[in-house]
């Protein structure tokens, strides 16, 4: 496996694999009368960070976040209304041809569904050959790689000639991911791919994903809910709220230490710090259709001011760049390390709330209009 | 007790070759208990839901004894079931859009539960509508009322079915999954809800989940459920501190945490087993690193333990 030694090598150097910068997507929204305006929703505004090669990036929000939106920007099923998707420097809308083949085999995606993700009437062989026969690969090399990927992500080599209904839900989902890997790919973008699945059978497909990365030296987008999983799987990690990044840094820095008011909401229940009923949701979710001013969050947040109000934040520096160990684990291969980015928070006031000196002001709501 | 279960099996299939989706189930829940019944898919915990209030499908094969409040289900006529479901025991499913009417407004919903259910007279309905709502902590109730279910996020729908499972002061709530459609931080507050329920109305809860998160949060006592049979109970603190059984301590190994250091995450090798093929032993014992012999020839025996701590298990009173 040639493509396997340069991913390892690739893994070393620090580059960033994928890149995105000022990225923004909007949808139109269905207008309520033929005379009404067309509105919008932005689904994603002015969002950037970087994956480093043979790292993992995992973004949490909670739903209509616009992760999966970022999600299908990377994977170039839709196009940024504003912004770039890099790939090693190269922006995705301007690939030839040539390299756009080259860019889907490179990229890959499991996503959440195990179920309606494989086709009932084709056979496991043929689901995990399609992308070779799509890359115009010969039959006896394509059964060799089956028979191969079958047994890299622990299914029997009998497995190929049954039927999806055969299998139950982690095991399917070690079939998308050996599908994903059928190409050799750098980028695996991984939709909540633990959430349909079992207690007992997500730490299964967990290991077997990071021993993947430790083994091909992938690069991963972990796209979750579930901070434990991310914090479990995860470098750097990105906290998304109604579209914009909250904050960004590494994983055990943000989800150990927050200091956005939302991660730390967040954080707090997860971790059960806090006694049931201790933290009460105040103030009301934000109406996509008519975004407040300012900061997203203000609606909710127990700091806001009336700054929060006019003026929305942007994301400042909170910590120091730093090296972190990827992969870790206990499979044997050389530790390499990767630089996480410096932490970075969109609050007005994350140093004062961090300090404890800023006075509990309680959620700032919509003004009416 | 509110609610006795005595040897609960539930077959489904062929009788020469039964599918056990539940099987000889010993369970009791006191008044105003909360209690978590924890299990993968195929554990049988929505149809022993479905068997408390005889809502199983007319193909099911039940025995086995349930008692409510002394009175045995069983043997209850369809008049006694009406008052019973409902009224006596309210259930929240998992699914908040298909519980709801997509064509009636909310008011119209909550209304017909007060008036069939509660006997409020109709010139009242609309103060008590409101009231419910406001029970469960809605934002403008008086406008949710005109609302259609669509036009309510899955979050403000939960509150509503909550409303409408507390509007009879429910002796036994049973809520099927109720919080995993949702976001972590309505998820909270849905849960906030439910203490409320049985703090102000005594109201006894059973929690059907797989999330342990959910359990340890809100829970007095977990029952978990593997392949159709309890293989462990007890109070939470208990539980989850020093599980006993070997699928006790595999699951909560393999739940990654939030707080402390990263931790190596234990997975549980094999599948859970099809429960046609389950013979008369433990379920466990094909993917438990501690089966011995015995194990995979006779069923296990409950074995207890300090306070109300169960455990079925051959190998529960080792020191491991």
């Amino acid at each position: 496996m040639i493509a396997t030694q340069q991913n390892a090598v690739a893994a070393r150097n620090s580059e960033p694999l994928v890149s995105l910068s000022s990225l923004r997507k909007e949808f139109p929204a269905r207008k309520t009368s033929a005379f009404g305006v067309r509105r919008k929703v932005v689904a994603v505004d002015d969002v950037a960070f970087e994956i480093r090669a043979g790292s993992t990036f995992g973004l949490v929000g909670e739903s209509g976040s616009g992760k999966s939106t970022i999600a299908r920007m990377i994977l170039k099923l839709e196009r940024p209304d504003a912004g770039e998707v890099r790939f090693e420097g190269r922006g995705l809308w301007q690939q030839t041809r040539a390299q756009e083949q080259d860019y889907r085999r490179n990229v890959q995606a499991v996503l959440q569904d195990p179920y309606g993700a494989l086709s009932p009437r084709l056979k496991i062989r043929d689901i995990i050959g399609e992308p070779l026969s799509v890359q115009r690969k010969g039959r006896a090399e394509i059964d060799a790689t089956v028979a191969r990927l079958l047994q890299t992500v622990g299914l029997g080599k009998d497995a190929g000639n049954r039927y999806p209904h055969q299998f139950s839900g982690g095991q399917r989902q070690r079939i998308a991911i050996a599908r994903a890997l059928s190409v050799e790919p750098r980028l695996l973008v991984l939709d909540e791919p633990v959430s349909a699945l079992d207690v007992s059978i997500r730490a299964q497909i967990l290991m077997l994903l990071r021993e993947m990365q430790q083994r091909l030296g992938l690069t991963y987008l972990f796209v979750g809910h579930d901070l434990a999983i991310v914090r479990y799987v995860s470098e750097v990690v990105g906290v998304m709220y109604f579209g914009r990044m909250v904050e960004i840094g590494p994983a055990d820095d943000v989800l150990r230490h927050p200091r956005h008011p939302y991660t730390q909401r967040l954080v707090s229940i997860a971790s059960m710090r806090q006694a049931l009923g201790h933290e009460r949701l105040t103030g009301e979710l934000p109406n996509p259709l008519a975004p407040p001013s300012g900061c997203h969050f203000r609606m909710r947040c127990p700091y806001a001011t009336e700054r929060c109000v006019d003026e929305a934040p942007l994301l400042r520096e909170s910590s120091d760049a730093h090296r972190v160990d990827v992969p870790r684990g206990r499979v044997d291969v050389p530790r390499g390390r990767v630089d996480v980015p410096k932490g970075l928070v969109a609050c007005h006031y994350f140093a004062e709330i961090e300090a404890g000196t800023k006075a509990a002001t309680g959620p700032k709501p919509q003004r009416p209009a | 007790m509110l609610l006795e279960i005595r040897n609960l099996s539930v077959e489904f299939g062929p009788v020469a070759r039964p599918l056990c989706a539940v099987s000889d189930v010993d369970l009791e829940i006191g008044a105003a208990e909360i209690v978590g019944i924890a299990g993968e898919s195929g554990s049988g915990k929505t149809t022993l839901c479905a068997a408390l209030v005889r809502n199983l499908p007319k193909t099911a094969r039940v025995s086995g004894e349930i008692r409510f409040d002394g009175r045995s289900v069983n043997e209850m006529s369809a008049s006694e079931l009406r008052q019973l479901r409902g009224r006596e025991i309210a259930m929240i499913l998992q699914n908040p859009m298909t519980s709801l009417d997509p064509l009636f407004t909310i008011g119209n919903q909550l209304g017909e539960v007060l008036a069939t259910r509660c006997d409020v007279p109709t010139a009242r309905l609309r103060e008590r509508e409101v009231e419910l709502l406001r029970s469960v902590h809605m934002t403008a109730p008086e406008q949710r009322l005109r609302q259609y279910p669509h036009e309510l996020s899955g979050g403000m729908r939960q509150r509503v079915l909550i409303a409408m499972a507390g509007s009879t002061a429910p002796r036994l709530l049973l809520a099927d999954e109720p919080t995993t459609a949702l976001d972590a931080t309505i998820q909270e507050e849905i849960l906030v809800l439910f203490r409320e329920l049985r703090d102000q109305r005594g109201t006894a809860i059973a929690i059907v989940t797989h999330d342990l998160g959910v359990i340890r949060r809100i829970c007095d006592r977990i029952v978990i459920m593997y392949a159709g049979r309890i293989v462990e109970e007890g109070p939470v603190e208990v539980v989850f501190a020093a599980p006993r059984h070997p699928y006790t301590r595999a699951l909560l190994a393999s739940v990654p945490v939030l707080d402390g250091d990263r931790v190596q995450l234990q997975s549980i090798a094999g599948q859970v087993p099809n429960l046609a093929d389950l013979g008369d032993f433990c379920a466990f014992a094909d993917r438990c690193p501690l089966a011995v012999d015995q194990c995979r020839t006779r069923a296990p025996i409950a074995s207890a333990f300090g306070d109300r701590q169960r455990v079925f298990c051959w190998r529960a009173g080792e020191v491991l």
